[in-house]
């Protein structure tokens, strides 16, 4: 290095010139993802000033923790925080072997078109709206004729239309609900892939021993799928505290369900967009921020303990 | 091999929970499309489920003389076929830079991406910043900052590693350039993955009613999402006044309910039925697609 001589280019320019081309492909979109990713997470700073729309970010006053504390104290808080946690759970508890399960079902048919067909159709709520998926839920559940009401009134397990949506207690599981439903066949596609990957000789030896097809199910296709699930798992638990937000917002329109509606994210929205309180609805959004990579990074442990790992 | 009777009844079970399965899952649509075709005034009466009581196209006549809804879907198509094609294209070519062992910078590059992927501003800090770049009511803030997209950087990035070395250096040899070998060479063989991740872009773009719903304020510039979910939210309240009112009141409320219901309906249908068209055909690819994103980081 130290024998270059006058007027020669450093190697490191040299060799970028030469790739200059490839350089170009590359650094444009990087330039993209520093301004629309990095910039904000640099403006999460504003948590800790007393941001002010007219003078910007530069000139705004520090104030430390001020707006985590106020958040602490807030009448919402543990209805906000309780909320998310329940609803994540629910949704971790329901959601997440939901499509396992199906997984599981669609392997033992046979009948390819059956199977075709389910398949097809169980994807195609993914690809909806959650306005739509909202208007469905509405529509259904609604008290002027709404199919659910239909139903339950024709079994005469109901005498009068229940206005399901503005009944705080139904929340959560029409909530979770209509998650599975909207997310349970696509989600479902992984865990097929995986147990097609499963050896054939494993499960003739299964019947060769007796193994009755529920035992084959439980005993040789779940255990091989088993590394698949705990990535998803890993991946989950990452964003336990991500309760939901379109699909809240949507669905827990109605004033009335603010109480078990409101999670961290809409509480944000409202505070945030809603009522331009900048900084507070970022120390909020940073809260969370905050104890998701703690939850992510817990999950990871545990999981290394047990040998599978995401990194 | 012989079936055992237990083996009989868990086919018969499984056949059993799967068909009620399938039927959850494609009723809403049903009934949404039968009350759409169904004359309002007559919903009204209750008790529609399976068919259409009173057929009519009607409602979709209304729907279709609309100019603020026409307007919602012509926007809605035009910003997601614009939406699409630059995303895809910008995020076709970073990923094929990406795919160079020789890039300088290479392994930072990456770490800048993967960062991404576990933070972010949030929403507050990501709505000063599209303020401050005077994007708020444009119909760009629909397309700009979602063009690059490192999930899908990855997965066109492992595709492209998948694909015989050979191409590109016989095409090299032959006097291509990088940008003409991608273009010429690795672009034309990417079908299965360009079809899925340009579904997957799509559907985002037709079905995001959020960004819109806090950017945008200029009515012209909404797409049909988002003034479908304004629509259905006045709904919401109208049914939740009738259930207050007086007798009178609240059967003029039911009656605009109902009426407004049907509408709504037909309007869901509309935005619907593109992604009907699309996805069955898409479907053997994105099998594909979702397994090469989920499990290789």
């Amino acid at each position: 290095m130290k024998r270059l001589g006058r007027g020669r280019k450093p190697k490191l320019t040299e060799d970028l010139l030469r790739q200059w081309d490839v350089q170009l492909m590359v650094l444009p979109a990087l330039l993209f993802i520093l301004v629309f990713s990095y910039i904000p997470m640099y403006g999460v700073l504003m948590a800790f000033q007393d941001y002010n729309i007219f003078t910007g970010f530069m000139s705004s006053p520090w104030v430390g923790f001020k707006h985590f504390e106020r958040f602490f104290h807030a009448p919402e808080f543990w209805s906000v925080i309780r909320n998310t946690v329940v609803i994540s759970l629910l949704k971790l508890f329901i959601g997440f072997p939901a499509p396992i399960l199906l997984a599981l079902m669609l392997n033992e048919i046979h009948n390819r078109v059956f199977k075709r067909t389910i398949q097809t159709i169980s994807y195609l709520p993914h690809f909806i709206s959650w306005v739509i998926v909202s208007g469905f839920v509405t529509s259904l559940l609604s008290t002027d004729n709404g199919s659910f009401n239909i139903l339950l009134q024709q079994l005469n397990l109901i005498d009068e239309p229940i206005n399901f949506l503005s009944i705080p207690e139904y929340f959560w599981t029409i909530l979770v609900t209509t998650g599975v439903w909207k997310e349970i066949g696509f989600s479902s596609i992984v865990y097929l892939a995986a147990i097609t990957g499963v050896d054939p000789q494993l499960y003739e030896a299964g019947a060769m021993d007796g193994a009755s097809r529920l035992r084959q199910m439980f005993s040789i296709t779940l255990p091989s799928i088993l590394p698949v699930i705990i990535i998803f798992l890993i991946l989950n638990i990452g964003n336990l505290l991500n309760a939901g937000f379109e699909d809240i917002l949507l669905l827990g329109a109605n004033p009335v369900l603010r109480d078990v509606a409101d999670v961290i994210d809409t509480y944000v929205y409202r505070v945030g967009i809603q009522n331009n309180r900048y900084s507070y609805a970022t120390a909020v959004g940073l809260f969370k921020g905050v104890l998701s990579v703690a939850l992510l990074a817990g999950a990871n442990y545990a999981a290394r303990r047990s040998g599978n790992s995401l990194w | 091999m012989k079936l055992t009777l237990g083996d009989k009844t868990l086919s018969a079970v499984i056949y059993i929970l799967l068909f009620v399965l399938g039927f959850a899952a494609f009723y809403p649509f049903w009934n949404a499309a039968v009350i759409s075709f169904n004359s309002g005034n007559d919903t009204m009466r209750g008790g529609i489920t399976f068919w259409p009581r009173e057929f009519t196209l009607e409602n979709y006549a209304v729907v279709f003389k609309d100019e603020r809804l026409l307007g919602g879907f012509a926007v809605s198509m035009l910003r997601t076929v614009v939406g699409t094609l630059l995303s895809i294209l910008a995020t076709a070519i970073f990923a094929y830079g990406m795919t160079k062992t020789w890039l300088i910078g290479r392994k930072f590059y990456m770490v800048v991406c993967i960062v991404t992927m576990f933070f972010s501003g949030g929403l507050i800090p990501t709505y000063l910043l599209i303020r401050e770049l005077q994007l708020i009511d444009t119909f760009w803030v629909m397309v700009v900052p979602g063009l690059i997209s490192v999930w899908n950087m990855i997965i066109f990035r492992t595709f492209f590693k998948g694909m015989p070395a050979g191409l590109d250096e016989s095409a090299r040899i032959d006097g291509c350039s990088n940008w003409g070998v991608l273009f010429r060479i690795i672009l034309p063989l990417s079908g299965p993955v360009l079809a899925t991740l340009a579904l997957f872009t799509a559907v985002y773009h037709w079905n995001d009613w959020f960004a819109p719903s806090i950017y945008i304020s200029n009515v012209d510039l909404l797409p049909i999402q988002t003034k479908l979910q304004q629509i259905l939210n006045s709904n919401i309240m109208l049914e939740q006044m009738s259930q207050m009112d007086s007798a009178a009141a609240s059967h003029l409320n039911r009656m605009k309910t109902v009426t407004t219901k049907s509408l709504s309906m037909a309007t869901m249908m509309v935005a619907t039925v593109p992604i009907l068209c699309v996805y069955p055909f898409v479907q053997k690819y994105f099998v594909k697609g979702v397994m090469i994103g989920s499990l290789k980081e």
